[in-house]
């Protein structure tokens, strides 16, 4: 199935972009990659950034709901960038919206995040 | 491609395969290939496409707790310019309704389930209902009128 996690450091933040579909199937690869690198360290942030992802259902909810989670137990932090309208739906009827600060793009993301670490 | 603009027409289509993960894409993109017969808009699509995955990766994890040599069943009507889609499975069933229906809730909160599921089926549907007896397994019915993007121009 088409989809990909690209992963790019900047300093202490880790900048993920999911590419293509993201479903229960496709979950347990954004899992993985992201727990490996939250565990190697030298990160205290991550940047979500969902402009190429074209679909997401509540599996992609729940794996970015237990990364946010896991980052903020050792007092990181995550922000989502570039969400299309089905995505930010599903944010807003979730609640993810009332937890998770959302940019319009990485820019505006990382800005943020040196504004507040 | 719009052979259904005649309210009265109707075509159907059943869909079976194993309860893998990979399947879902699958199932979506079927689904969503047998309704754009009625010409619907990407929003539209994208709802039906959400919701077949929310009901499919039901049927796989709870239903099946992942055990690959289930059957998932996928059924549609079309019947004027109205959806209906059964999606079912001879799984473990469903104990509590109330409870499954409930935002949020999850039975399996250590896989990192969102628990929206039910609630986003609900949402993004005109129609709605479980059907589920425990040890003998789950349907789901739901249903959506179409609005079709040539209603724009008429």
């Amino acid at each position: 199935m088409n989809f990909h996690v690209e992963l790019e450091h900047q300093r202490n933040v880790l900048i993920t972009r999911l590419k293509g579909e993201l479903d229960h199937h496709t979950a347990e690869l954004v899992r993985v990659q992201l727990d490996e690198a939250i565990q190697r360290g030298q990160i205290n942030h991550v940047v979500l950034s969902l402009k190429e992802l074209s679909f997401m259902d509540s599996s992609g909810l729940g794996v970015i709901l237990g990364r946010y989670k896991l980052l903020k137990g050792k007092g990181g932090k995550m922000v989502v960038c570039d969400m299309n309208p089905a995505v930010r739906r599903l944010f807003e009827l979730s609640g993810l919206f009332k937890i998770m600060n959302v940019y319009d793009s990485e820019h505006t993301a990382l800005t943020g995040l040196e504004v507040v670490s | 491609m719009n052979d259904l603009s005649n309210k009265n027409q109707t075509n159907h289509m059943k869909l079976q395969f194993a309860s893998r993960s990979e399947n879902e894409a699958f199932a979506r993109v079927t689904v969503a290939a047998f309704v754009s017969q009625l010409d619907p808009t990407m929003d539209e699509l994208t709802d039906l496409k959400t919701v077949i995955s929310e009901a499919v990766t039901n049927s796989i994890i709870h239903g099946y707790d992942n055990n690959p040599s289930g059957v998932v069943t996928i059924s549609a009507e079309i019947v004027g310019e109205e959806v209906t889609i059964y999606v079912s499975d001879e799984g473990n069933g469903i104990e509590d309704l109330e409870m499954a229906r409930q935002p949020l809730y999850t039975s399996k909160p250590d896989m990192e389930r969102s628990g929206m599921g039910f609630t986003i089926m609900e949402n993004f549907m005109d129609e709605f209902e479980v059907n589920s007896e425990p040890g003998a397994g789950t349907t789901i019915r739901m249903k959506k009128r179409i609005e079709s993007k040539k209603a724009l121009y008429n």
